[in-house]
Protein backbone atom coordinates (compact mmCIF):
# COMPACT_ATOMS: atom_id res chain seq x y z
CA UNK A 1 0.00 0.00 0.00
CA UNK A 2 2.41 2.52 1.29
CA UNK A 3 4.97 1.27 -1.65
CA UNK A 4 2.17 2.02 -3.98
CA UNK A 5 1.59 5.38 -2.57
CA UNK A 6 5.02 6.17 -3.45
CA UNK A 7 5.37 5.40 -6.78
CA UNK A 8 1.92 7.67 -7.50
CA UNK A 9 3.71 10.14 -5.71
CA UNK A 10 6.96 9.44 -7.79
CA UNK A 11 4.49 9.52 -11.36
CA UNK A 12 2.60 12.82 -10.17
CA UNK A 13 5.74 14.71 -9.79
CA UNK A 14 7.51 13.47 -12.82
CA UNK A 15 4.20 14.66 -14.56
CA UNK A 16 4.07 18.04 -13.05
CA UNK A 17 8.35 18.60 -13.48
CA UNK A 18 7.81 18.21 -17.17
CA UNK A 19 4.97 20.06 -17.13
CA UNK A 20 6.24 22.98 -15.81
CA UNK A 21 9.21 22.53 -17.91
CA UNK A 22 6.84 23.04 -20.67
CA UNK A 23 5.61 25.87 -19.49
CA UNK A 24 8.71 27.77 -18.73
CA UNK A 25 10.51 26.51 -21.70
CA UNK A 26 8.57 29.48 -24.07
CA UNK A 27 9.90 32.64 -22.11
CA UNK A 28 13.54 29.88 -22.39
CA UNK A 29 13.22 31.09 -25.65
CA UNK A 30 12.97 34.09 -25.46
CA UNK A 31 16.08 34.81 -23.25
CA UNK A 32 17.96 31.66 -25.31
CA UNK A 33 17.75 33.75 -28.50
CA UNK A 34 18.39 36.98 -27.26
CA UNK A 35 21.65 35.45 -26.50
CA UNK A 36 22.53 34.37 -29.43
CA UNK A 37 24.33 35.11 -32.32
CA UNK A 38 22.96 36.74 -35.01
CA UNK A 39 24.19 34.45 -38.00
CA UNK A 40 23.60 31.51 -36.19
CA UNK A 41 19.77 32.79 -36.02
CA UNK A 42 19.47 33.44 -39.54
CA UNK A 43 21.70 30.42 -40.56
CA UNK A 44 19.95 27.98 -37.88
CA UNK A 45 16.79 29.62 -36.49
CA UNK A 46 15.65 30.55 -33.42
CA UNK A 47 17.19 28.30 -30.40
CA UNK A 48 15.96 27.74 -26.78
CA UNK A 49 19.65 26.99 -26.12
CA UNK A 50 22.30 29.16 -28.03
CA UNK A 51 24.96 27.77 -30.24
CA UNK A 52 27.42 29.79 -28.48
CA UNK A 53 26.54 32.65 -25.82
CA UNK A 54 26.30 36.36 -27.89
CA UNK A 55 25.62 39.18 -26.01
CA UNK A 56 26.12 41.58 -28.46
CA UNK A 57 21.67 42.23 -28.87
CA UNK A 58 22.54 43.38 -25.08
CA UNK A 59 24.84 45.72 -26.25
CA UNK A 60 22.99 47.11 -28.72
CA UNK A 61 19.75 48.05 -26.44
CA UNK A 62 21.77 49.64 -24.34
CA UNK A 63 23.94 51.40 -26.07
CA UNK A 64 21.37 53.69 -26.97
CA UNK A 65 19.34 53.25 -24.09
CA UNK A 66 17.03 56.52 -24.12
CA UNK A 67 14.00 55.19 -25.45
CA UNK A 68 13.84 52.55 -22.79
CA UNK A 69 15.14 54.30 -19.72
CA UNK A 70 12.31 56.81 -20.59
CA UNK A 71 9.79 54.55 -21.57
CA UNK A 72 10.89 52.79 -18.52
CA UNK A 73 10.19 55.78 -16.62
CA UNK A 74 6.78 56.26 -17.95
CA UNK A 75 5.56 53.12 -16.73
CA UNK A 76 7.57 52.74 -13.49
CA UNK A 77 6.06 56.23 -13.02
CA UNK A 78 2.33 55.60 -13.67
CA UNK A 79 2.22 52.03 -12.46
CA UNK A 80 2.93 53.28 -9.10
CA UNK A 81 1.04 56.41 -9.04
CA UNK A 82 -1.75 54.09 -10.52
CA UNK A 83 -1.32 51.34 -7.44
CA UNK A 84 -1.11 54.40 -4.64
CA UNK A 85 -4.41 56.82 -6.05
CA UNK A 86 -6.43 53.81 -6.54
CA UNK A 87 -6.17 51.70 -4.37
CA UNK A 88 -6.52 54.62 -1.44
CA UNK A 89 -9.68 55.63 -3.42
CA UNK A 90 -11.58 52.65 -3.58
CA UNK A 91 -10.75 52.36 0.00
CA UNK A 92 -12.28 55.40 0.67
CA UNK A 93 -15.60 54.64 -1.94
CA UNK A 94 -15.63 50.85 -0.08
CA UNK A 95 -15.91 51.94 3.62
CA UNK A 96 -18.86 53.62 2.82
CA UNK A 97 -20.33 50.82 1.86
CA UNK A 98 -19.62 48.63 4.78
CA UNK A 99 -21.75 51.45 6.81
CA UNK A 100 -25.14 50.52 7.69
CA UNK A 101 -25.77 53.80 8.93
CA UNK A 102 -25.15 55.23 5.17
CA UNK A 103 -28.32 56.61 3.89
CA UNK A 104 -27.46 55.99 0.32
CA UNK A 105 -25.51 52.54 0.62
CA UNK A 106 -27.47 50.49 -1.91
CA UNK A 107 -27.92 53.10 -4.18
CA UNK A 108 -24.38 53.95 -4.05
CA UNK A 109 -23.53 50.04 -4.37
CA UNK A 110 -25.66 49.78 -7.58
CA UNK A 111 -24.08 52.93 -8.82
CA UNK A 112 -20.99 51.29 -8.99
CA UNK A 113 -22.12 47.85 -9.38
CA UNK A 114 -24.09 48.97 -12.93
CA UNK A 115 -20.83 49.65 -14.55
CA UNK A 116 -19.93 46.48 -14.24
CA UNK A 117 -22.95 45.31 -16.57
CA UNK A 118 -22.89 48.07 -19.15
CA UNK A 119 -20.25 50.45 -20.37
CA UNK A 120 -20.79 53.22 -23.12
CA UNK A 121 -17.72 50.99 -25.45
CA UNK A 122 -14.43 52.38 -26.55
CA UNK A 123 -15.58 55.20 -28.88
CA UNK A 124 -17.42 57.42 -26.46
CA UNK A 125 -14.48 57.03 -24.30
CA UNK A 126 -12.01 57.89 -26.92
CA UNK A 127 -14.02 60.81 -28.43
CA UNK A 128 -14.40 61.93 -24.34
CA UNK A 129 -11.13 61.56 -23.74
CA UNK A 130 -9.50 63.17 -26.44
CA UNK A 131 -11.90 65.87 -27.74
CA UNK A 132 -13.45 66.90 -24.76
CA UNK A 133 -11.10 66.23 -21.87
CA UNK A 134 -7.86 66.56 -23.77
CA UNK A 135 -6.03 63.98 -21.99
CA UNK A 136 -4.66 62.50 -25.36
CA UNK A 137 -0.76 62.54 -25.18
CA UNK A 138 -0.74 63.77 -21.67
CA UNK A 139 0.40 61.62 -18.66
CA UNK A 140 -3.15 61.67 -17.59
CA UNK A 141 -4.46 59.52 -19.64
CA UNK A 142 -2.15 56.67 -18.12
CA UNK A 143 -3.31 57.31 -14.46
CA UNK A 144 -6.98 58.96 -14.51
CA UNK A 145 -9.34 56.64 -16.62
CA UNK A 146 -8.43 53.72 -14.83
CA UNK A 147 -8.71 54.57 -11.08
CA UNK A 148 -11.78 53.12 -10.08
CA UNK A 149 -12.20 49.10 -10.80
CA UNK A 150 -15.77 48.18 -9.26
CA UNK A 151 -14.63 44.72 -9.10
CA UNK A 152 -11.92 45.42 -6.18
CA UNK A 153 -14.31 48.14 -4.58
CA UNK A 154 -16.43 44.79 -3.77
CA UNK A 155 -13.16 42.61 -2.72
CA UNK A 156 -12.49 45.83 -0.43
CA UNK A 157 -15.54 45.98 0.94
CA UNK A 158 -16.29 42.49 1.57
CA UNK A 159 -12.53 42.25 3.45
CA UNK A 160 -13.87 45.37 5.52
CA UNK A 161 -16.96 43.68 6.45
CA UNK A 162 -15.46 41.05 8.22
CA UNK A 163 -13.40 43.67 10.53
CA UNK A 164 -15.84 43.68 13.59
CA UNK A 165 -17.57 46.43 13.78
CA UNK A 166 -17.13 47.30 17.76
CA UNK A 167 -13.49 48.44 16.90
CA UNK A 168 -15.28 51.37 15.16
CA UNK A 169 -17.98 51.59 18.60
CA UNK A 170 -14.89 51.97 20.82
CA UNK A 171 -13.95 54.99 18.13
CA UNK A 172 -16.87 56.48 18.31
CA UNK A 173 -17.18 56.75 22.49
CA UNK A 174 -13.79 57.96 22.83
CA UNK A 175 -15.04 61.20 20.34
CA UNK A 176 -13.44 59.98 17.25
CA UNK A 177 -15.38 60.53 13.96
CA UNK A 178 -15.53 58.17 10.63
CA UNK A 179 -12.61 59.68 9.31
CA UNK A 180 -10.68 58.21 12.46
CA UNK A 181 -12.12 55.04 12.17
CA UNK A 182 -10.46 54.93 8.68
CA UNK A 183 -7.48 55.99 8.68
CA UNK A 184 -6.60 54.40 12.25
CA UNK A 185 -8.40 51.57 12.45
CA UNK A 186 -10.06 50.05 8.92
CA UNK A 187 -7.06 51.06 7.17
CA UNK A 188 -4.04 49.67 9.30
CA UNK A 189 -6.23 46.26 9.87
CA UNK A 190 -6.77 45.99 6.34
CA UNK A 191 -2.96 45.24 4.81
CA UNK A 192 -4.03 41.67 3.32
CA UNK A 193 -6.38 43.20 0.74
CA UNK A 194 -4.63 46.46 0.33
CA UNK A 195 -1.57 44.84 -0.71
CA UNK A 196 -3.75 42.13 -3.27
CA UNK A 197 -5.32 44.91 -4.97
CA UNK A 198 -1.97 47.16 -4.80
CA UNK A 199 0.03 44.32 -6.54
CA UNK A 200 -3.34 43.55 -9.11
CA UNK A 201 -3.56 47.58 -10.03
CA UNK A 202 0.55 47.66 -10.16
CA UNK A 203 0.10 44.31 -12.28
CA UNK A 204 -2.30 45.95 -15.12
CA UNK A 205 -0.71 49.25 -15.52
CA UNK A 206 2.64 47.91 -16.08
CA UNK A 207 1.31 45.56 -19.08
CA UNK A 208 -0.80 47.93 -20.34
CA UNK A 209 0.17 48.96 -24.19
CA UNK A 210 -3.57 49.41 -24.86
CA UNK A 211 -3.69 53.13 -23.41
CA UNK A 212 -0.69 54.16 -25.45
CA UNK A 213 -1.75 52.21 -28.21
CA UNK A 214 -5.10 54.33 -28.20
CA UNK A 215 -4.24 58.08 -26.83
CA UNK A 216 -0.06 58.94 -27.69
CA UNK A 217 1.28 59.70 -30.34
CA UNK A 218 4.18 61.74 -28.55
CA UNK A 219 7.32 59.25 -28.45
CA UNK A 220 8.15 60.53 -24.91
CA UNK A 221 5.34 59.42 -23.19
CA UNK A 222 4.97 55.68 -24.55
CA UNK A 223 4.82 52.84 -22.01
CA UNK A 224 7.32 50.18 -22.12
CA UNK A 225 4.87 47.69 -23.25
CA UNK A 226 3.88 50.02 -26.13
CA UNK A 227 7.47 50.57 -26.92
CA UNK A 228 8.20 46.77 -27.25
CA UNK A 229 5.26 46.40 -29.54
CA UNK A 230 6.52 48.64 -32.13
CA UNK A 231 9.75 47.31 -31.97
CA UNK A 232 8.49 44.25 -33.48
CA UNK A 233 8.09 45.94 -36.77
CA UNK A 234 9.97 49.24 -36.46
CA UNK A 235 13.59 48.20 -35.11
CA UNK A 236 14.43 52.38 -35.98
CA UNK A 237 12.58 53.30 -32.61
CA UNK A 238 15.50 52.16 -30.52
CA UNK A 239 17.66 55.02 -32.33
CA UNK A 240 16.21 57.64 -30.36
CA UNK A 241 18.27 60.18 -31.46
CA UNK A 242 16.06 61.63 -34.20
CA UNK A 243 18.29 64.44 -36.07
CA UNK A 244 20.18 61.66 -37.70
CA UNK A 245 20.10 62.34 -41.63
CA UNK A 246 17.68 59.47 -43.68
CA UNK A 247 20.54 57.81 -45.53
CA UNK A 248 22.68 57.67 -41.98
CA UNK A 249 19.74 55.85 -40.65
CA UNK A 250 19.27 53.36 -43.38
CA UNK A 251 22.81 52.12 -42.93
CA UNK A 252 22.27 51.55 -39.02
CA UNK A 253 19.10 50.09 -39.76
CA UNK A 254 21.08 47.26 -41.90
CA UNK A 255 24.15 47.28 -38.92
CA UNK A 256 20.94 45.88 -36.03
CA UNK A 257 21.21 42.40 -35.55
CA UNK A 258 17.49 42.47 -35.39
CA UNK A 259 16.45 39.43 -34.33
CA UNK A 260 18.37 38.65 -31.46
CA UNK A 261 17.64 42.44 -30.24
CA UNK A 262 13.90 42.08 -30.67
CA UNK A 263 14.28 39.05 -28.01
CA UNK A 264 16.60 41.10 -25.74
CA UNK A 265 14.28 43.98 -25.62
CA UNK A 266 11.49 41.49 -24.66
CA UNK A 267 13.62 40.32 -22.20
CA UNK A 268 14.24 43.66 -20.82
CA UNK A 269 10.85 44.85 -20.80
CA UNK A 270 9.04 41.18 -19.04
CA UNK A 271 12.56 40.30 -17.02
CA UNK A 272 12.23 42.82 -14.13
CA UNK A 273 8.36 41.77 -13.35
CA UNK A 274 8.95 38.09 -13.75
CA UNK A 275 11.42 38.16 -11.43
CA UNK A 276 9.76 40.59 -8.79
CA UNK A 277 6.01 39.22 -9.29
CA UNK A 278 6.51 35.68 -7.91
CA UNK A 279 7.72 36.69 -4.76
CA UNK A 280 3.98 38.20 -4.08
CA UNK A 281 2.47 34.99 -5.29
CA UNK A 282 0.57 34.87 -2.24
CA UNK A 283 -0.89 38.01 -2.34
CA UNK A 284 -1.81 37.25 -5.46
CA UNK A 285 -3.40 33.94 -4.56
CA UNK A 286 -5.28 35.47 -1.75
CA UNK A 287 -6.49 38.14 -4.29
CA UNK A 288 -8.01 35.47 -6.66
CA UNK A 289 -9.51 33.74 -4.24
CA UNK A 290 -11.17 36.25 -2.45
CA UNK A 291 -12.68 37.85 -5.69
CA UNK A 292 -14.04 34.05 -6.54
CA UNK A 293 -15.91 33.69 -3.52
CA UNK A 294 -17.14 37.06 -2.83
CA UNK A 295 -18.14 39.73 -6.13
CA UNK B 1 -31.10 61.53 21.72
CA UNK B 2 -30.90 64.74 20.25
CA UNK B 3 -27.07 64.36 20.19
CA UNK B 4 -27.26 61.12 19.03
CA UNK B 5 -29.17 61.91 15.76
CA UNK B 6 -26.53 64.31 15.39
CA UNK B 7 -23.66 62.70 15.36
CA UNK B 8 -25.54 60.26 12.70
CA UNK B 9 -25.77 63.15 10.36
CA UNK B 10 -22.46 64.33 11.07
CA UNK B 11 -21.25 60.64 10.35
CA UNK B 12 -23.00 60.70 6.91
CA UNK B 13 -21.37 63.76 6.06
CA UNK B 14 -18.19 62.52 6.59
CA UNK B 15 -18.89 59.35 4.62
CA UNK B 16 -20.28 61.46 1.53
CA UNK B 17 -16.73 62.82 1.43
CA UNK B 18 -14.74 60.56 1.90
CA UNK B 19 -16.78 58.99 -1.56
CA UNK B 20 -16.94 61.76 -3.26
CA UNK B 21 -14.10 61.80 -5.23
CA UNK B 22 -14.01 57.89 -6.33
CA UNK B 23 -17.75 59.01 -7.54
CA UNK B 24 -16.96 61.62 -9.81
CA UNK B 25 -14.05 59.82 -11.28
CA UNK B 26 -16.96 57.23 -12.08
CA UNK B 27 -19.22 59.67 -13.09
CA UNK B 28 -16.70 61.09 -15.66
CA UNK B 29 -15.27 57.87 -16.98
CA UNK B 30 -17.50 54.95 -16.86
CA UNK B 31 -21.40 57.71 -16.79
CA UNK B 32 -20.41 59.88 -19.24
CA UNK B 33 -19.58 57.26 -22.16
CA UNK B 34 -22.76 55.76 -22.06
CA UNK B 35 -24.40 59.40 -22.36
CA UNK B 36 -21.91 59.31 -25.39
CA UNK B 37 -22.73 56.24 -26.55
CA UNK B 38 -25.81 57.93 -28.56
CA UNK B 39 -23.36 58.69 -30.99
CA UNK B 40 -23.96 55.04 -32.46
CA UNK B 41 -27.26 56.34 -33.77
CA UNK B 42 -25.71 59.84 -34.92
CA UNK B 43 -23.61 60.24 -38.13
CA UNK B 44 -20.73 61.52 -35.74
CA UNK B 45 -18.82 64.79 -37.83
CA UNK B 46 -15.80 66.02 -35.43
CA UNK B 47 -16.70 69.80 -35.28
CA UNK B 48 -19.99 69.51 -34.39
CA UNK B 49 -19.38 66.92 -31.24
CA UNK B 50 -21.42 63.82 -29.81
CA UNK B 51 -24.87 66.31 -29.47
CA UNK B 52 -24.48 68.86 -32.42
CA UNK B 53 -24.04 66.09 -35.11
CA UNK B 54 -27.19 64.98 -36.95
CA UNK B 55 -29.62 62.19 -36.05
CA UNK B 56 -29.76 58.89 -38.44
CA UNK B 57 -31.81 56.45 -36.36
CA UNK B 58 -30.64 52.61 -36.86
CA UNK B 59 -28.69 53.37 -39.71
CA UNK B 60 -25.01 52.69 -38.30
CA UNK B 61 -26.42 49.67 -37.21
CA UNK B 62 -27.81 48.80 -40.25
CA UNK B 63 -24.65 49.14 -41.79
CA UNK B 64 -22.91 46.77 -39.30
CA UNK B 65 -25.26 44.07 -39.90
CA UNK B 66 -25.55 44.27 -43.62
CA UNK B 67 -21.68 44.85 -43.56
CA UNK B 68 -19.57 41.40 -44.83
CA UNK B 69 -17.49 41.25 -41.17
CA UNK B 70 -20.73 41.04 -38.92
CA UNK B 71 -21.72 37.15 -38.95
CA UNK B 72 -17.71 36.51 -38.97
CA UNK B 73 -17.02 38.72 -36.15
CA UNK B 74 -19.71 37.72 -34.05
CA UNK B 75 -19.49 34.20 -34.93
CA UNK B 76 -15.41 34.31 -34.04
CA UNK B 77 -16.01 35.95 -30.82
CA UNK B 78 -18.77 33.81 -29.66
CA UNK B 79 -16.80 30.38 -31.26
CA UNK B 80 -13.46 31.28 -29.46
CA UNK B 81 -14.81 32.24 -26.21
CA UNK B 82 -17.17 29.32 -26.13
CA UNK B 83 -13.81 26.82 -26.72
CA UNK B 84 -11.89 28.81 -24.29
CA UNK B 85 -14.13 28.51 -21.54
CA UNK B 86 -14.84 24.56 -22.14
CA UNK B 87 -10.92 24.18 -22.32
CA UNK B 88 -9.59 26.27 -20.18
CA UNK B 89 -12.09 25.05 -17.30
CA UNK B 90 -11.03 21.61 -18.03
CA UNK B 91 -7.31 22.10 -17.92
CA UNK B 92 -7.41 24.34 -14.50
CA UNK B 93 -9.80 21.30 -13.13
CA UNK B 94 -7.39 18.95 -13.92
CA UNK B 95 -4.73 20.62 -13.10
CA UNK B 96 -6.01 21.57 -9.77
CA UNK B 97 -7.00 17.89 -8.66
CA UNK B 98 -3.56 16.63 -10.10
CA UNK B 99 -1.88 19.54 -7.81
CA UNK B 100 -4.07 18.47 -4.53
CA UNK B 101 -2.79 14.66 -4.96
CA UNK B 102 0.88 15.97 -4.97
CA UNK B 103 1.92 15.58 -1.01
CA UNK B 104 4.41 18.15 0.57
CA UNK B 105 3.72 21.38 0.26
CA UNK B 106 6.76 22.77 -1.15
CA UNK B 107 6.05 20.53 -4.40
CA UNK B 108 2.80 22.09 -4.43
CA UNK B 109 4.34 25.92 -4.19
CA UNK B 110 6.79 25.43 -6.35
CA UNK B 111 4.56 24.11 -9.13
CA UNK B 112 1.98 27.09 -8.64
CA UNK B 113 4.34 29.40 -8.39
CA UNK B 114 5.73 28.14 -12.01
CA UNK B 115 2.10 27.94 -13.62
CA UNK B 116 1.26 31.40 -12.39
CA UNK B 117 4.39 32.81 -14.17
CA UNK B 118 2.60 33.64 -17.67
CA UNK B 119 0.17 35.39 -15.84
CA UNK B 120 2.62 38.33 -14.95
CA UNK B 121 3.22 38.58 -19.27
CA UNK B 122 2.07 41.39 -20.82
CA UNK B 123 0.00 40.17 -24.34
CA UNK B 124 3.16 42.38 -26.15
CA UNK B 125 5.60 39.91 -24.59
CA UNK B 126 3.36 36.61 -25.19
CA UNK B 127 3.08 38.32 -28.83
CA UNK B 128 6.71 37.99 -29.13
CA UNK B 129 7.46 34.34 -27.78
CA UNK B 130 4.72 33.30 -30.48
CA UNK B 131 6.59 34.96 -32.90
CA UNK B 132 9.61 33.15 -31.76
CA UNK B 133 7.64 29.87 -32.67
CA UNK B 134 5.70 30.51 -35.47
CA UNK B 135 7.87 32.87 -37.41
CA UNK B 136 7.96 31.20 -41.07
CA UNK B 137 12.35 31.73 -41.73
CA UNK B 138 13.38 31.42 -38.29
CA UNK B 139 10.56 29.57 -35.63
CA UNK B 140 10.87 27.14 -33.99
CA UNK B 141 8.00 25.28 -34.81
CA UNK B 142 9.43 25.16 -38.34
CA UNK B 143 12.74 23.75 -37.66
CA UNK B 144 10.82 20.63 -35.30
CA UNK B 145 8.60 20.30 -38.95
CA UNK B 146 11.78 20.27 -40.98
CA UNK B 147 13.77 18.14 -38.13
CA UNK B 148 9.89 15.52 -39.09
CA UNK B 149 10.83 15.73 -42.55
CA UNK B 150 7.68 18.09 -43.25
CA UNK B 151 7.78 21.06 -44.96
CA UNK B 152 7.96 24.52 -44.12
CA UNK B 153 4.47 26.38 -43.16
CA UNK B 154 3.86 29.95 -42.53
CA UNK B 155 1.54 30.19 -39.92
CA UNK B 156 0.69 33.86 -40.43
CA UNK B 157 -0.79 33.18 -43.66
CA UNK B 158 -2.82 29.99 -42.27
CA UNK B 159 -6.06 31.09 -40.70
CA UNK B 160 -7.00 27.71 -40.17
CA UNK B 161 -4.56 27.08 -37.59
CA UNK B 162 -5.46 29.88 -35.22
CA UNK B 163 -8.13 29.10 -32.96
CA UNK B 164 -6.08 26.01 -32.21
CA UNK B 165 -2.85 28.42 -31.84
CA UNK B 166 -5.38 31.30 -29.56
CA UNK B 167 -6.55 28.34 -27.57
CA UNK B 168 -3.29 26.62 -26.49
CA UNK B 169 -2.23 30.85 -25.98
CA UNK B 170 -5.07 31.20 -23.60
CA UNK B 171 -4.56 28.15 -21.69
CA UNK B 172 -0.94 28.62 -21.02
CA UNK B 173 -1.13 32.17 -19.88
CA UNK B 174 -4.08 31.58 -17.28
CA UNK B 175 -4.20 28.01 -16.43
CA UNK B 176 -2.12 28.51 -13.18
CA UNK B 177 -4.30 31.62 -12.18
CA UNK B 178 -7.28 29.66 -12.88
CA UNK B 179 -6.37 26.72 -10.81
CA UNK B 180 -5.44 28.39 -8.15
CA UNK B 181 -9.42 28.99 -7.61
CA UNK B 182 -10.19 25.75 -7.98
CA UNK B 183 -7.21 23.94 -5.41
CA UNK B 184 -8.39 26.42 -2.58
CA UNK B 185 -12.05 25.00 -2.93
CA UNK B 186 -10.57 21.63 -2.64
CA UNK B 187 -8.28 22.55 0.03
CA UNK B 188 -11.52 23.17 2.21
CA UNK B 189 -13.19 19.95 1.62
CA UNK B 190 -13.96 18.16 4.43
CA UNK B 191 -10.55 15.37 5.17
CA UNK B 192 -13.07 12.92 6.83
CA UNK B 193 -14.72 12.19 3.79
CA UNK B 194 -11.20 11.16 2.43
CA UNK B 195 -10.28 9.02 5.52
CA UNK B 196 -13.94 7.46 5.85
CA UNK B 197 -13.26 6.41 1.96
CA UNK B 198 -9.97 4.84 2.82
CA UNK B 199 -11.00 2.91 5.49
CA UNK B 200 -13.16 1.04 3.21
CA UNK B 201 -10.78 1.00 0.75
CA UNK B 202 -11.71 3.11 -2.45
CA UNK B 203 -8.74 3.67 -4.85
CA UNK B 204 -7.22 7.12 -5.92
CA UNK B 205 -9.67 7.33 -9.47
CA UNK B 206 -13.13 6.70 -7.48
CA UNK B 207 -11.97 9.08 -5.07
CA UNK B 208 -11.81 11.81 -7.30
CA UNK B 209 -14.90 10.66 -9.18
CA UNK B 210 -17.16 10.20 -6.26
CA UNK B 211 -15.59 12.74 -3.93
CA UNK B 212 -13.20 15.56 -5.20
CA UNK B 213 -15.11 16.47 -8.33
CA UNK B 214 -18.95 16.51 -7.09
CA UNK B 215 -17.55 19.02 -5.07
CA UNK B 216 -16.48 21.27 -7.18
CA UNK B 217 -19.14 20.92 -9.25
CA UNK B 218 -21.28 23.82 -7.53
CA UNK B 219 -18.25 25.86 -8.49
CA UNK B 220 -17.53 24.99 -11.77
CA UNK B 221 -20.91 25.56 -13.04
CA UNK B 222 -21.09 29.04 -11.15
CA UNK B 223 -18.03 30.53 -12.69
CA UNK B 224 -18.59 28.51 -16.09
CA UNK B 225 -22.01 30.74 -16.23
CA UNK B 226 -20.39 33.93 -15.51
CA UNK B 227 -18.14 33.27 -18.23
CA UNK B 228 -20.76 32.96 -20.49
CA UNK B 229 -22.53 36.02 -19.15
CA UNK B 230 -19.26 37.37 -20.93
CA UNK B 231 -18.72 35.36 -23.93
CA UNK B 232 -19.31 38.74 -26.19
CA UNK B 233 -16.50 40.04 -24.78
CA UNK B 234 -12.84 39.10 -25.92
CA UNK B 235 -9.55 39.49 -24.80
CA UNK B 236 -8.20 42.36 -27.10
CA UNK B 237 -4.57 41.72 -26.24
CA UNK B 238 -4.50 38.02 -27.37
CA UNK B 239 -6.19 38.91 -30.55
CA UNK B 240 -4.36 41.12 -31.65
CA UNK B 241 -0.78 41.07 -30.30
CA UNK B 242 -0.58 37.14 -31.20
CA UNK B 243 -1.96 37.38 -34.85
CA UNK B 244 -0.30 40.77 -35.12
CA UNK B 245 -3.31 42.48 -36.56
CA UNK B 246 -2.84 40.22 -40.21
CA UNK B 247 -5.46 40.78 -42.43
CA UNK B 248 -5.11 37.27 -43.71
CA UNK B 249 -5.98 35.77 -40.64
CA UNK B 250 -9.04 37.90 -39.83
CA UNK B 251 -11.83 35.18 -40.98
CA UNK B 252 -10.76 33.01 -37.59
CA UNK B 253 -9.21 35.58 -35.37
CA UNK B 254 -11.47 38.86 -36.25
CA UNK B 255 -13.30 39.61 -32.92
CA UNK B 256 -15.82 42.29 -31.77
CA UNK B 257 -13.18 44.19 -29.49
CA UNK B 258 -10.31 43.95 -32.18
CA UNK B 259 -12.87 45.51 -35.00
CA UNK B 260 -14.19 47.98 -32.77
CA UNK B 261 -10.82 48.94 -31.96
CA UNK B 262 -9.60 48.78 -36.31
CA UNK B 263 -12.66 50.74 -37.23
CA UNK B 264 -12.26 53.59 -35.32
CA UNK B 265 -8.23 54.27 -35.16
CA UNK B 266 -7.32 52.50 -38.35
CA UNK B 267 -10.38 53.19 -40.56
CA UNK B 268 -11.80 56.30 -38.70
CA UNK B 269 -15.58 54.80 -39.18
CA UNK B 270 -16.96 56.52 -36.16
CA UNK B 271 -20.11 55.33 -36.88
CA UNK B 272 -19.67 51.81 -37.45
CA UNK B 273 -17.33 51.41 -34.54
CA UNK B 274 -19.92 52.65 -32.23
CA UNK B 275 -22.50 50.84 -33.42
CA UNK B 276 -20.73 47.68 -32.61
CA UNK B 277 -19.64 48.80 -29.36
CA UNK B 278 -22.86 49.77 -28.14
CA UNK B 279 -24.01 46.31 -29.82
CA UNK B 280 -21.57 44.37 -27.75
CA UNK B 281 -22.19 46.64 -24.62
CA UNK B 282 -26.02 46.12 -24.65
CA UNK B 283 -26.14 42.08 -25.68
CA UNK B 284 -23.23 41.98 -22.65
CA UNK B 285 -25.19 43.40 -20.62
CA UNK B 286 -28.11 41.36 -21.69
CA UNK B 287 -26.14 37.88 -21.09
CA UNK B 288 -24.72 39.12 -17.56
CA UNK B 289 -28.14 39.50 -16.53
CA UNK B 290 -29.51 35.95 -17.85
CA UNK B 291 -26.49 34.35 -16.22
CA UNK B 292 -26.78 36.15 -13.02
CA UNK B 293 -30.25 35.18 -13.08
CA UNK B 294 -29.22 31.47 -13.46
CA UNK B 295 -26.21 31.69 -11.55
CA UNK B 296 -28.62 32.82 -8.32
CA UNK B 297 -30.84 29.87 -9.06
CA UNK B 298 -27.95 27.32 -8.09
CA UNK B 299 -26.01 28.62 -5.07
CA UNK B 300 -27.64 31.65 -3.81
CA UNK B 301 -24.01 33.22 -2.33
CA UNK B 302 -22.21 32.70 -5.86
CA UNK B 303 -24.13 35.09 -7.83
CA UNK B 304 -22.57 38.67 -8.66
CA UNK B 305 -25.83 40.27 -7.65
Amino acid sequence: MKKNKSVEQICLNIFFIILSLIIICPLLTLVGVSLSNEKDVVEFGYRIIPKKIDLSAYQYVFKNPEAIINAYKITIFTSIVVMVLSVFLMCMVAYPLTKKNFKHRSALSFYLYFTMLFSGGLVPSYILITKYLHLGNTIWVHILPGLISPWYIFMIRTFFQGIPEEISESVYIDGGTDYTVFFKMIIPLSKPVIAAVSLFMFLGKWNDWFTSMMYITDDKLIGLQYLLQRIMSNIQLLQSSSGTAASSQLRDVSDIPAETVRMAMAVVVAGPALVVFPFFQKYFVKGMTVGAVKG
Amino acid sequence: MKKEKKTKRESNYRLYVLCAVPVILVFIFNYLPMIGAVIAFKDYKYNDGIFGSKWVGLRNFEMFFKSKDFANVAWNTIYLNFIFIIIGTICAVTLAILLFNVIGRKNVKTYQTIFITPYFISWVVVGYIAYAFLNPAYGILNQLLNALGMENIDVYSKPGLWPIILTIANVWKNVGMDSVIYYAALMGIDTSLFEAADVDGVNRFQKVWYITIPSLISLITILTILKIGNIFRADFGLFYQLTRDVGQLYSTTDVMDTYIYRTLKLWNDVSLSSAAGLLQSVVGLILVVITNTVAKRIDKDCALF
